[in-house]
C-alpha cells in the first residue's frame, strides 16, 4: 500500500468525491491559488474551477450560513474554516442553524454538509489559533464530530462525512498534516461510530484522539519492552461514540486513562468516564479512572509554555506507569 | 422602477399591472385570512391554549401578499420569525399551520418547531428563523445552488429592520453582490426591533441605502401599499432572473401587536398605533380602492372578513382535536 501524508489523504478524499458527485463543492477562505492555509486544497482550483472551489471574503459566519443554505436545497457543501478557533465566530450558524434544522423542522429538512477545521496546538500560533474545541461541538445535538488520527482514517472518514446527511464537524490536527501512513488507492469509507483499536493490550485502556493517539502509541511501544501492555482506542468519531468498544476494553484491562489535548474542565474525557462508571465495566475497574488533558489555560506562544499546556509523551509515560503501579 | 407613473389612479395602475378583478379580490381575501389568523393566534394565547411564544404580523399583510403574487411558487423563501403572513400567502395549508402553532404532530414541523419555525420544504419554503438575521446567509447557499444548477428560480430572503444591524446582513449583501446571486432581499421594516425604534439603533436611514455600498440596486417603499409592493417585487424578480444579481427592497410597514407575548407596548404610544390602524392599514387601504373603483361592494368587506374567520375557525377545530406528538418520539429527527 502506498504511504501518503494526512494532507494528501484529505485532498484525495475531496478530489475523488468531487469527481464522483457534482453536488459537492468547497467554500472557504484562500482555498484557491493559495491552496488553503495548510495546503489541503492545493491544485484543486485547476481541476474543479472557481464555481466549485469557492473563495470567500473573510466572513466566517456566512461561509457556514452559505453551506447550510446550499445543503438544504440539495447540494453537498464542504466549508473550510481556516482555524478551528474561528468556528467561535460561526457558532450561531453551526449551533442554532445547521445542528437544529432537521429536528426543528420535524425531519423535513436535511443538512448534508461538512465543516473542515484544523485544530490543535504545537505550531506556536498562540491562543487564538491553537485550540481543541471538540467538546463544544459535541454538546450540540444534531452535529457529528470526527477527529481522525491517521491518513487512512482521515480519507475514509471524510468520504463518509461528505455522504452523511447531517452536518459533520471534521477536525484535522495541524501537527498530523505532514505525518505519513498507508492509504489504499481508490475509494473506501469508514463508518461513523466505530472505534479503532490502534494497539491491543491487557494492562490499561487508553482512549484518545487526534495527535494524542500518535503520542500514546509511541509511549506504548517503549513501555511494551518493559512488559507493560497498553491498549489504545481511538473513537475516531466522538459523536456518534462507540461506547461498546471502550466498555469491552475496560472490562478486559480494568483500568482507564483518557488523553486529550482539549482543556480538562468539562472536556470529553469526563464523558468517557461517565460512560464507564454507568456501565457494566464499572465492576471490573481495579484502579480509579484517570484523565490526562490539556491544562485549563489558553495556549501560550512560548515554545516551552506551549509544550507545558498539553500532554507530552513524558507526561503520558509518567501517567501510565503511575496507574499500572497502582499509585492512585 | 421604470414604468411607474406618478399620478396614476388605482384602476390605471391595476390595469397596467394586468390584474383582473378576481386577482385583486383574491389578494384582498388573502390579506383577510392573514389578519384573521393573527387575531385568532392572539385570542388562543389569551385563552391559554398556546404553549409557546408567537410573533404576529397583523398590519404587515400587504408585504406578504404583494411579494408572493410577484414571485413564482417555485422560488425559494427564507423567512423571519414573524412569518405567518408569508406562509399563508405562499399557499400554506392553514390547518397544518394551525397544528404547528398549537404544537400538534400533524403540524408542518410535527410540533417540534412551533410558530417561529414553520417550514414547508416541499414548496421551497425554507422556514422561519428564531435567530434575528440567522437565515440571511443561507440565501448565499441557495443562490449558489441555483447558479450551479443553471436554474431560473430566485431566493426571496425576508428579514426585519432589526436584522439589518447583524453582521451576517453585511457579509451576505457583500457576497451576494460579488457573485451576482439571484436573491431578492426584502427588509420588512415594521419600525421596531422588539422595543427599539429603528431610528434609535441605526446611524443612517433608510436601511435600504446600505445596499448602495455593495452596489446592489435598492428601493425604499410603502409596504402597506399592496400594488407598490407587488410592482417593485415583480420588477426586481424579473431583473434578478435575468442574471444581473440581487435587488434590495425595504418595505415600510408597522406591526399592531407587541413584539411577542411579553410585550406591553411601553415603548410606543396608543396614538401611534391607532394612527397606523386607522389611516395606513393595508387591508383598509386596498379595500377602499376596490370599493371606490367599483370592484367590491362596501358591505363585502364584512363578508370577506367572515369568510376568512371561518377558514381560521375550521383550522382551529382541526388542530384542537389533532393529537400531540408521542413523548416516546422526543429523540426522533435529531439526525437524518
Amino acid at each position: 500500500m502506498p504511504e501518503i501524508t494526512y494532507v494528501e489523504a484529505i485532498r484525495s478524499a475531496l478530489r475523488e468525491e468531487m469527481r464522483r458527485d457534482e453536488r459537492v463543492f468547497i467554500i472557504g477562505e484562500d482555498i484557491g491559488r493559495y491552496g488553503g492555509a495548510f495546503g489541503v486544497t492545493t491544485g484543486m482550483l485547476d481541476e474543479f474551477g472557481d464555481k466549485r472551489i469557492i473563495e470567500t471574503p473573510i466572513s466566517e459566519p456566512s461561509i457556514i450560513g452559505a453551506a447550510v443554505g446550499a445543503a438544504v436545497v440539495g447540494m453537498r457543501p464542504i466549508a473550510e474554516i481556516m482555524f478551528m478557533d474561528f468556528t467561535l465566530l460561526t457558532l450561531d450558524q453551526i449551533g442554532n442553524q445547521a445542528a437544529k434544522m432537521h429536528y426543528m423542522f420535524g425531519g423535513k429538512a436535511t443538512v448534508p454538509m461538512v465543516i473542515r477545521m484544523p485544530g490543535g496546538s504545537g505550531t506556536g500560533a498562540a491562543a487564538q489559533h491553537s485550540q481543541s474545541l471538540e467538546t463544544l461541538l459535541m454538546h450540540l445535538p444534531g452535529l457529528k464530530v470526527v477527529t481522525p488520527s491517521t491518513p487512512y482514517d482521515a480519507k475514509g472518514l471524510l468520504l463518509t462525512a461528505i455522504r452523511d446527511l447531517n452536518p459533520v464537524c471534521f477536525i484535522e490536527h495541524k501537527l498530523l498534516y505532514k505525518t505519513k501512513g498507508e492509504v489504499p488507492e481508490g475509494e473506501y469509507t469508514i463508518p461513523f461510530g466505530v472505534a479503532d483499536i490502534k494497539r491491543d493490550g491487557t494492562d490499561l485502556t487508553i482512549v484518545s484522539n487526534g495527535i494524542m493517539v500518535r503520542k500514546a502509541l509511541a509511549v506504548a511501544e517503549r513501555l511494551a519492552q518493559e512488559g507493560i501492555n497498553v491498549e489504545i482506542i481511538d473513537p475516531r468519531t466522538l459523536v456518534p461514540l462507540d461506547s461498546e468498544t471502550i466498555i469491552n476494553s475496560v472490562i478486559k484491562t480494568g483500568k482507564l486513562l483518557v488523553i486529550h489535548e482539549a482543556c480538562e474542565t468539562a472536556g470529553w474525557a469526563g464523558e468517557i468516564m461517565a460512560v464507564i462508571s454507568s456501565s457494566r465495566a464499572f465492576d471490573y475497574l481495579d484502579a480509579p479512572m484517570r484523565r490526562l488533558t490539556g491544562k485549563n489555560v489558553p495556549i501560550p506562544y512560548n515554545r516551552v509554555l506551549e509544550r507545558a499546556a498539553v500532554p507530552q509523551e513524558e507526561d503520558i509515560e509518567r501517567e501510565i506507569r503511575a496507574i499500572v503501579k497502582g499509585a492512585y | 422602477m421604470g414604468e411607474q407613473k406618478a399620478n396614476e389612479t388605482f384602476t390605471e395602475k391595476a390595469e397596467r399591472l394586468k390584474f383582473s378583478k378576481d386577482e385583486l379580490l383574491d389578494m384582498y381575501k388573502t390579506m383577510c385570512v392573514i389578519r384573521q389568523f393573527e387575531l385568532m393566534a392572539d385570542k388562543l394565547y389569551a385563552l391559554g391554549k398556546v404553549h409557546g411564544t408567537m410573533h404576529l404580523s397583523a398590519g404587515q399583510e400587504a408585504v406578504a401578499v404583494g411579494l408572493s403574487h410577484a414571485t413564482r411558487v417555485d422560488d425559494y423563501l427564507i423567512n423571519h420569525h414573524r412569518g405567518h403572513g408569508h406562509f399563508i400567502s405562499k399557499k400554506a395549508d392553514i390547518n397544518l399551520m394551525m397544528c404547528e402553532f398549537l404544537g400538534k404532530e400533524a403540524g408542518y414541523c410535527k410540533g417540534r418547531g412551533g410558530s417561529m419555525h414553520i417550514a414547508d420544504f416541499s414548496s421551497n419554503n425554507l422556514g422561519a428563523n428564531g435567530i434575528v438575521g440567522g437565515g440571511i446567509p443561507h440565501s448565499l447557499g441557495v443562490g449558489l445552488a441555483i447558479q450551479m444548477k443553471n436554474l431560473d428560480q430566485i431566493c426571496i430572503t425576508i428579514f426585519g429592520d432589526g436584522a439589518s444591524n447583524e453582521g451576517v446582513f453585511h457579509e451576505t449583501l457583500n457576497m451576494a453582490a460579488l457573485w451576482k446571486l439571484p436573491i431578492l432581499f426584502i427588509c420588512e421594516n415594521n419600525k421596531y426591533g422588539m422595543s427599539m425604534d429603528i431610528e434609535r439603533v441605526s446611524a443612517k436611514l433608510p436601511i435600504a441605502q446600505r445596499a448602495e455600498s455593495y452596489g446592489i440596486p435598492w428601493y425604499y417603499i410603502d409596504g402597506n401599499d399592496l400594488l407598490a409592493v407587488y410592482e417593485h417585487a415583480h420588477d426586481a424578480a424579473q431583473k434578478i432572473r435575468s442574471g444581473s444579481g440581487p435587488v434590495f427592497i425595504e418595505t415600510q410597514t408597522y406591526r399592531y401587536f407587541g413584539h411577542s407575548k411579553s410585550d406591553r407596548n411601553l415603548y410606543r404610544s396608543k396614538e401611534e398605533i391607532d394612527t397606523w390602524r386607522t389611516t395606513k392599514d393595508p387591508i383598509l387601504r386596498f379595500g377602499n380602492h376596490l370599493i371606490e373603483n367599483g370592484l367590491m361592494k362596501a358591505q363585502d368587506t364584512e363578508l370577506y372578513e367572515q369568510e376568512a374567520l371561518r377558514i381560521i375557525e375550521a383550522a382551529v377545530a382541526f388542530a384542537e382535536v389533532s393529537p400531540d406528538p408521542d413523548p416516546s418520539t422526543v429523540a426522533e429527527y435529531v439526525y437524518a
